[in-house]
């Protein structure tokens, strides 16, 4: 493959692989953030905070 | 207007966003491959830059996005301040670290393209300097909004700085027109219409559609992310007073 993209080849994968361990680690991040307020969310719902007045003692 | 903010409801936009997501993710997904395959398998290399080109192919869309996106978080800026719209300062927060990795992937594939056409991976002409501009710009909101504990008085700094660096986004623009730089003037966004050859035009075109639509994605997922935190932030302090409450009566 490295033949096939001439005398720069290693600049070219360079950048692609640049990009795509940029890109996958926001989607990471985004992600794994998401599911963590979420599984916050849920916990606090559990125990009742989202209700008025919350839950019993 | 009013439709529009009742649009902008966050619970509506919950509801919404989770309906558009897996079209937009799936959209990406098609597009990106289709884009790759036209990348590496059907476009010919250049005449002059050779299969370096390949490069233009990931720098350019993300140059495109690194300016859209902080557009966008201009707009939710001014959401913020003559608005007050909640939503607004949620879309300005979730869109700044998707604008910075852009920004980011923009410096780099434009530095591993300009070591072997130019001879070095940097030069301090006025479109890559720009660009670096916007760069630190973006972490500077990102560090701004971390800085400040209560969101809504860090959405208004934010919101105001947002507003001041968006003054950097013609001048990287119109840099490459405006003085002498090392960096080629614009090739598919300017007057009379595209230079580029239709065999490199499109794979182009597809690419950055792809990556735009995963972009959109990221972001409708990171407000997905700020609009929990901020429920979560809400019952935290609901839980607090109740507790503070019991313990007061259980004092008396």
């Amino acid at each position: 493959m490295m033949d096939g993209l001439g005398p720069h080849g290693g600049f070219i994968l360079a950048a692609y692989l640049a990009t795509a361990l940029i890109l996958a680690g926001l989607a990471a991040a985004i992600l794994l953030d998401r599911r963590a307020q979420r599984r916050a969310l849920a916990a606090l719902e559990e125990r009742g905070a989202g209700r008025r007045g919350g839950s019993a003692p | 207007m009013a439709s529009l903010i009742e649009l902008a409801n966050p619970a509506r936009f919950m509801r919404l966003s989770s309906v558009l997501l897996p079209w937009l993710l799936g959209a990406a997904a098609l597009l990106l491959a289709f884009g790759f395959y036209l990348i590496w398998f059907v476009a010919p290399a250049d005449y002059q830059q050779g299969e370096t080109i390949k490069i233009m192919y990931i720098h350019v869309p993300a140059a495109w996005l690194a300016l859209m996106f902080y557009s966008m978080m201009t707009l939710s800026a001014l959401g913020v301040l003559v608005w007050r719209h909640p939503l607004a300062d949620v879309a300005q927060q979730a869109a700044a670290p998707i604008g910075a990795c852009f920004a980011l992937i923009c410096l780099l594939t434009g530095s591993f393209w300009g070591k072997p056409m130019w001879g070095t991976y940097w030069v301090w002409d006025a479109r890559l300097t720009s660009v670096l501009v916007l760069f630190l710009i973006y972490l500077g909101v990102i560090a701004l909004r971390r800085a400040l504990d209560e969101p809504s008085r860090a959405g208004r700094a934010v919101a105001i700085l947002t507003l001041v660096g968006c003054v950097n986004i013609p001048i990287i623009k119109f840099s490459v027109d405006w003085w002498s730089t090392l960096h080629q003037p614009a090739s598919v966004l300017r007057m009379g219409g595209p230079t580029i050859h239709p065999s490199m035009l499109w794979p182009l075109l597809v690419t950055a559609l792809g990556f735009t639509l995963l972009a959109l994605a990221l972001h409708l997922l990171a407000m997905q992310a700020e609009i929990l935190r901020r429920r979560v932030r809400t019952l935290t302090i609901f839980e607090a007073e109740r507790l503070d409450r019991l313990s007061l009566q259980a004092v008396r």
